[in-house]
């Protein structure tokens, strides 16, 4: 005889559980945490290396790597002066989850840091479905990748607390129709947080650290 | 997209209810996927006759129930399909719309004896 069961859960439940977790262990030790993705080349360490410059003095900084190989961008987080920086090496996995952040936290004494930066693997796709547990997700869109990436990219646009719109300095050399990307994004995501800046020129990089304060400080 | 791991998923939680209610046999799985959670059912069945093997699942049918995306127009109320490009709303043109129907990804109920 053939009965049916009632379950009505998650399949990814499992990582939503452990995504809990980590937020946990970030709260009780004070630690704010933000998850930064973008397509590969967008300026994901390049934003991170100049945040930490900017931040040097205000705030203790760590910073965890995913990418499938090497420890080039935990290396420049380094140097840039992160308080520490680890590397993920996922060794395939097209995107960071919460088992691998868990990992990385167990290696900190999150006591010693104000703020943890997670910089997810270069990919506009999967990580959108994977939580880690951060306070805050954050999206770098580029100039250079066009203005359509919210219409061909939904899950990700939808899903993030915050939008960096990177390489506005390249705007008068590409053509890029910042009402259509914007018009993508409002539908998608109303009212979203954007930072339209420049992390080579440093323009716009202001308004962005500030907020990073701000939220930082929020939740002391 | 990552439909190994989430035949994997599917898998445990399946067997973990199946457990609880002291079946034998689980003889089909119900999932409801959304249209927006990008799942292609096929890879999903091809890993599942893998990965079932050897456990009471091992013949179940899966059945995927797809639920159609659905937008409403936060200003007009009105509900709709979006079009692939356009996201507003096709009556009063309103860009506030939020996604009611299409993000399922869930275990719906499992069939044991």
């Amino acid at each position: 005889m053939t009965i049916r069961v009632p379950i009505v859960e998650n399949i990814l439940n499992a990582n939503d559980h452990l995504a809990v977790e980590n937020r946990s262990r970030l709260e009780s030790a004070g630690v704010y945490s933000i998850n930064i993705m973008a397509s590969p080349g967008a300026g994901k360490t390049s934003l991170i290396e100049q945040t930490l410059l900017r931040l040097k003095d205000k705030l203790r900084v760590a910073v965890v790597d995913g990418d499938i190989a090497t420890s080039i961008d935990a290396d420049r987080a380094a140097k840039a002066g992160a308080q520490a920086a680890i590397q993920i090496n996922t060794g395939g996995d097209c995107h960071l989850d919460a088992v691998m952040l868990r990992g990385a936290l167990e290696q900190l004494d999150l006591t010693q840091f104000d703020l943890l930066i997670v910089e997810n693997v270069g990919n506009l796709v999967c990580p959108a479905s994977f939580k880690l547990g951060t306070h805050k997700s954050i999206l770098i869109a580029s100039i250079p990748e066009g203005d359509d990436k919210p219409y061909k990219y939904p899950g990700m646009y939808r899903g993030v607390d915050a939008l960096v719109i990177n390489k506005i300095d390249l705007l008068p050399y590409v053509p890029f129709k910042m009402d259509y990307f914007e018009r993508g994004v409002e539908v998608l995501n109303p009212g979203v947080v954007t930072f339209p800046l420049s992390a080579k020129t440093g323009e716009g990089m202001d308004a962005w650290t500030n907020w990073l304060v701000e939220q930082v400080k929020s939740k002391r | 997209m990552h439909e190994l791991a989430v035949t994997q998923s599917i898998l445990d939680i399946s067997l973990r209810h199946a457990q609880k209610a002291g079946a034998e046999k689980i003889t089909g799985i119900n999932l409801v996927i959304g249209e927006f959670a990008s799942i292609v059912d096929d890879s999903v069945q091809f890993y599942w006759e893998l990965y079932a093997q050897g456990t009471i699942a091992q013949n179940a049918q899966l059945h995927f129930e797809r639920i159609a995306g659905e937008m409403t127009c936060t200003n007009c109320k009105l509900s709709f399909h979006p079009k692939d490009t356009d996201f507003a709303c096709p009556d009063c043109k309103s860009e506030f719309v939020q996604i009611t129907k299409g993000d399922e990804f869930r275990v719906e109920s499992i069939d044991v004896e």
